[in-house]
């Protein structure tokens, strides 16, 4: 595990530029732009119903946007399915937890690697030396995420028993393990208590850190996002309201207005 | 006690209703006429059984939920398996068959195709979780295939088996391509539809397979090259006795067949626990558990839902063309929906995904039936009611699959 294994060219990882995404007659995206460089923690906050989740799953592809376009690293990837944008360095966990729950928690990770180990039929079936090389490295990638996830104990636990904490960290490990660019987090810190928020924090830190990580993350806990994030989206309704640093986001007046409604 | 009479007298009323057509009326034949004779009798017997047995329930049940509690726990497939037991367990399985009488040895190599069968099953169902019930179309395919393959261009069963596997599994990729979005119920009526499609297209294309009354005459598989024949079908070929110097044995044919299904059987067995240790296998599983999940990270799922199609079409295609050169002859009623579902019903019984239950399942399924023969009329009533035991007592099946434990390095 390398420091920063892509080295930056330009600045701006992921450009996201007029998305809009329609239900029927309700737009749940109206025209939304932002820009994601590489090593920033960049946020999307607002009211419940907002949007956010919705634009979350317009670039992880797995909606088509009405409108819009969405490149990574240059590359446009708008309206690609879903499973093409990993390849692109680009995955997501979800609002709630989504693992191979009957599988292992060291199997969730080896599932995850698939893309990297060769997948080929012979090989496998003859346990060729190779194939023997690439599983033992592939368990090895898995067992240094355990630890640095502090799950090393549980790697034979059916990954549906883990407490819930634990769950949301093996989450985060099977994206990291695929060595993405950009890492986005669908409200990481639900259902954590105080002390596994103050961790999550650190961690999130440390993986920008240590891997080169850029985050783009939805979250409702203020104190987080607040401490965590380089730049702020603010959403309602659809719309940007604004996007600043947390300080500036702060003491915007239409986002005070947004989260404490008029006077 | 009101209230368990009144139920009690609803129960018996049903039950006549239900028992009526069935003992109540009965069909006489008085020469050329038929007659219809009640007889109610039967009905009162069944009604007064009914009527007491709700009455007593609360007490009926005392002893079931003792019994509940008192059953034994089956322990979970075992993972690694110790190399000797299996060594040992092969070595019995080629061996017995030597010593066996020939309807034994006719009912082993049944179990085996089974085996092979609820393995290639297990494939789809237990490890990539898409319920199908239209399985026994791909043994059909594996099974014309050979015959086809006979008739007209006279080849034998060893050239036709990879012909017939590959013919299976080409048909289970081009099911899975329109299948690809449904999952669940919506799958299972499909693959349903599937199945029955190709028996009655194998019925309809009476001119090249001879519709419901099939293909006869297809030769049993050769040794070397050798018939297993009392006479060679060819003038001065070489028979497999006279080669080996033994007098003609209609035994030995029925040893040899048992042998090939039992290597067919372990060769799947073999084949179907590394794939799933394998990458593809455990996207498989992850499929099962998390599509949505699997796509954001980088699965493709369509590649993944037609292999697993594919390779578990592939075995039945094999199990196909050994039926054909075991009976020597096919027709399309030996794929009707009701061997799907039994293949099926091994899968479940077994436990879904567990290759060690799947087998033992296979076991029971095939070799009970023959044991209790003079019960064959209530064989599905059997069936049934074994079925609803299981999911009350064990419903992940009588082997659940187990995780594999892995040490991990430091």
């Amino acid at each position: 595990m390398s420091s920063n294994p892509h080295p930056s060219t330009g600045n701006a990882l992921l450009e996201v530029s007029g998305l809009s995404m329609r239900f029927g007659g309700l737009l749940a995206v109206d025209n939304i732009a932002f820009t994601v460089n590489r090593d920033e923690v960049f946020a999307i906050i607002g009211p419940n119903g907002a949007g956010k989740t919705t634009v979350f799953n317009c670039v992880g592809g797995f909606y088509k946007p009405t409108s819009g376009r969405i490149h990574m690293d240059d590359q446009d990837i708008s309206g690609l399915p879903s499973h093409k944008m990993a390849g692109y360095g680009l995955v997501r966990t979800f609002q709630n937890v989504r693992l191979f729950k009957q599988l292992t928690v060291l199997e969730n990770l080896m599932v995850a690697q698939h893309t990297q180990v060769s997948t080929g039929l012979l090989p496998g079936l003859f346990k060729t030396p190779g194939y023997l090389r690439a599983e033992k490295e592939a368990r090895e990638r898995a067992a240094q995420w355990l630890d640095f996830m502090g799950l090393r104990e549980f790697s034979n636990r059916e990954a549906g028993n883990l407490a819930y904490g634990h769950q949301r960290r093996l989450e985060i490990a099977r994206c990291m393990i695929t060595k993405p660019r950009l890492l986005m987090l669908d409200e990481p810190a639900a259902g954590l208590n105080p002390q596994e928020k103050i961790d999550l924090q650190g961690m999130i830190d440390r993986l920008r850190r240590e891997f080169g990580v850029a985050v783009l993350l939805i979250e409702h806990d203020m104190s987080l996002i607040m401490g965590i994030s380089d730049r702020i989206l603010v959403m309602e309704h659809g719309r940007a309201i604004t996007t600043g640093t947390p300080a500036e986001v702060r003491s915007d007046e239409r986002v005070i207005k947004a989260y404490l409604g008029e006077d | 006690m009101a209230n368990n009479l009144k139920f009690a007298f609803i129960a018996a009323l049903l039950t006549a209703v239900i028992v009526m057509p069935v003992f109540g009326l009965q069909l006489v034949r008085q020469g050329a006429r038929t007659l219809l004779e009640p007889n109610f009798q039967y009905v009162l017997i069944a009604m007064g059984v009914v009527f007491v047995g709700q009455l007593c329930r609360p007490w009926l049940a005392l002893p079931f939920k003792a019994l509940r509690r008192g059953l034994p726990v089956l322990p979970s497939a075992p993972t690694g398996g110790n190399k000797l037991i299996i060594f040992l367990f092969v070595a019995a399985a080629v061996i017995w068959p030597f010593f066996g009488t020939r309807s034994a040895v006719d009912i082993a190599t049944l179990v085996a195709i089974y085996v092979m069968l609820a393995l290639g099953l297990n494939i789809v169902v237990g490890f990539a979780g898409l319920l199908d019930l239209g399985f026994v179309g791909f043994y059909a395919v594996g099974a014309y295939t050979y015959a086809l393959m006979y008739q007209y261009m006279d080849a034998g069963f060893w050239v036709a088996l990879p012909v017939a596997g590959m013919m299976a599994a080409l048909f289970g990729f081009l099911l899975g391509f329109p299948v690809l979005r449904l999952r669940g119920d919506y799958l299972a009526i499909v693959t349903l539809g599937f199945g029955e499609i190709i028996r009655l297209l194998l019925i309809n294309l009476n001119q090249y397979t001879g519709g419901p009354d099939g293909i006869s005459g297809i030769p049993k598989p050769t040794v070397f090259g050798m018939e297993m024949t009392r006479r060679a079908s060819e003038e001065g070929a070489q028979t497999f006795h006279q080669f080996m110097g033994w007098t003609f044995q209609n035994q030995h044919m029925v040893i040899y067949l048992y042998l090939v299904a039992l290597a067919f059987a372990l060769v799947t067995l073999f084949v179907s626990t590394r794939l799933i240790r394998m990458p593809v296998g455990r996207a498989w599983e992850a499929l099962r558990e998390d599509e949505i999940a699997c796509r954001s990270l980088g699965l493709n799922p369509t590649r993944i839902k037609l292999s697993a199609f594919t390779l578990g079409a592939m075995f039945a295609g094999f199990g196909g063309a050994f039926f054909a050169a075991r009976q020597g002859l096919v027709n399309p009623e030996s794929f009707t929906f009701i061997e799907s579902a039994l293949i099926l019903a091994i899968v479940v019984l077994g436990g879904m995904g567990s290759q060690v239950g799947v087998i033992l399942a296979a076991i029971i399924v095939t070799v009970v039936p023959e044991l209790a023969r003079e019960f064959a009329e209530y064989r599905m009533l059997v069936f049934g009611l074994v079925m609803v035991l299981m999911m009350v007592w064990r419903p992940q099946g009588l082997l659940p699959m187990q995780r594999p434990h892995v040490e991990l390095e430091k």
